[in-house]
């Protein structure tokens, strides 16, 4: 015998429990509230608190939101239907306390309670972060946070690339990109935001270029410039993280400088030809670049990439670690690396976890009321002194 | 057992391309002593005319970086690994 819709939903709705509207306000808060319609439904009102679990996900993803079977859920769609056969999916599930919304949006909206149009995600943007807001770690509100977060990556290369474009896919809102340099042949080994259509172009311009078709969600604000002590402040301080690949001490020294005045954690990234290292540097949480490397070594036993070679996939690796740090930093989610220094040899396939500590002697943020002058530096990168804080 | 040095690769050309060293465990500068012996050009990359590490080189025993320990008389014990690690800057 061939059942219609109206039978399954007769028949679901004599196995399941139909809430009213009042009943259900009155109790707002203390259950938990399911909206099964579909994405365009629920972006134009929604009953407040509700979660959005579309009816085609509800089977697989109900433990996510709802771990404890023994809770107490309601569902509603539109006029009770859809809900009161998911409802009856949760209790073969073993869901053992489900109610479905008798009348739905609908009724509750014309008894005149309260509903809101549900601030946050297009469904467009649903679908792009799915995989996001399957995670209990991230969610719609941690989707939303990375979307209203800036990130600076300083160097648009070889770490800035992996880590420029992780981001931009997580959807990261907006990106600032600083890097006087253009795009030459030498940089397509491993600098991924960039391509033979782009040799001559500022790499910023390549970057915006990669970055925009990737995910239009990102807004990409480029800095073609040199970083220098006259526009650090300027640029960094547009940013909520830091992410520093830059090819060179003397940049590297001048973020930490400015980093410690500005309060904003770095994300660190180093590559030499096999070899990486990461770490987190969040200014008097931790220790800065300089208690870490008092000095730079002197220029003739530090060698660049452009002199010393670098293995392509290696900023692949340490870039993409990065981009983990800095979104992790955003979420407020796991065990950041302050206070931990990664490694990486891509030779002997071994990553390693050294402590760091702060240095009390630290001459740059030993003292928080005292950070280092910011100043133009040659390659020695020597220390030099200390302002009165100004911010 | 010996104690083991890790050596960056940034220095392997100094060591006939070797990433570890095995060396007699004892206090930090004595396991020093030993590796720039071996390895006479590795002594002016590590170590300052004071005979510590310098400052752009970085050393752990176990994970531990020894300007927080004892710096060079920092003891290293049977099987522990001491890792070299000097700044880079490339990006």
């Amino acid at each position: 015998m061939v059942k219609s819709y109206r039978d399954m939903v007769a028949e679901a709705k004599l196995e399941i429990k139909e809430i009213d509207p009042d009943d259900l306000e009155r109790r707002l808060g203390k259950l938990v509230v399911l909206d099964v319609r579909e994405a365009d439904e629920f972006e134009q009102g929604a009953i407040p608190g509700a979660i959005f679990v579309p009816r085609g996900q509800l089977e697989s993803t109900i433990s996510t939101h709802v771990p404890d079977p023994a809770r107490e859920v309601v569902l509603y769609c539109a006029g009770g239907s859809r809900s009161a056969l998911a409802a009856r999916t949760l209790q073969d599930m073993g869901y053992t306390d489900v109610f479905s919304l008798d009348g739905g949006f609908t009724r509750w909206k014309e008894e005149g309670l309260q509903w809101r149009v549900p601030e946050g995600l297009s469904s467009d943007q649903r679908g792009r972060y799915s995989r996001h807001l399957l995670l209990p770690e991230v969610g719609e509100a941690g989707q939303i946070e990375l979307l209203e977060a800036k990130v600076l990556m300083v160097g648009a290369g070889g770490l800035g690339s992996p880590a420029a474009m992780y981001l931009a896919a997580a959807g990261v809102g907006t990106i600032g990109l600083v890097d006087f340099d253009v795009v030459d042949a030498s940089n397509l080994q491993r600098q991924i935001l960039h391509n033979l259509d782009r040799l001559g172009q500022p790499k910023v311009e390549s970057a915006r270029e990669t970055l925009n078709a990737l995910n239009p969600d990102t807004k990409v604000e480029t800095h073609n410039v040199r970083l220098t002590a006259d526009n650090v402040f300027d640029i960094l301080s547009h940013y909520d993280v830091i992410v520093d690949g830059g090819d060179n001490f003397p940049t590297r020294y001048l973020v930490n400088d400015a980093s410690l005045h500005l309060r904003k954690p770095v994300v660190h990234g180093s590559i030499f030809r096999f070899e990486g290292q990461v770490s987190v540097f969040d200014p008097y949480h931790g220790p800065c670049y300089r208690c870490q490397y008092p000095e730079p070594p002197p220029p003739e036993l530090a060698p660049s990439c452009a002199e010393a070679g670098v293995l392509g996939v290696l900023p692949g690796i340490i870039g993409s670690i990065q981009a983990v740090e800095t979104i992790k930093l955003i979420l407020g989610i796991g065990e950041s690396l302050v206070g931990r220094l990664l490694t990486y040899d891509a030779l002997t396939q071994e990553f390693l976890t050294l402590r760091t500590r702060r240095d009390p002697a630290c001459p740059a943020c030993a003292d928080e009321s005292m950070p280092p002058r910011i100043v133009e530096y040659d390659q020695t990168c020597a220390y030099p002194g200390a302002v009165a804080r100004s911010n | 057992m010996p104690a083991t040095l890790r050596i960056p690769t940034s220095l392997r050309g100094l060591t006939d391309g070797s990433a570890v060293v095995e060396v007699e465990p004892g206090k930090l500068t004595e396991l020093l002593d030993d590796l720039v012996s071996r390895y006479p050009a590795l002594g002016e990359r590590l170590l300052g005319d004071d005979g510590k590490p310098r400052r752009f080189v970085n050393i752990f025993v176990a994970e531990d970086d020894i300007r927080f320990l004892d710096g060079v008389d920092t003891p290293v014990a049977d099987g522990q690994v001491v890792t070299i690690l000097p700044a880079v800057a490339g990006g």
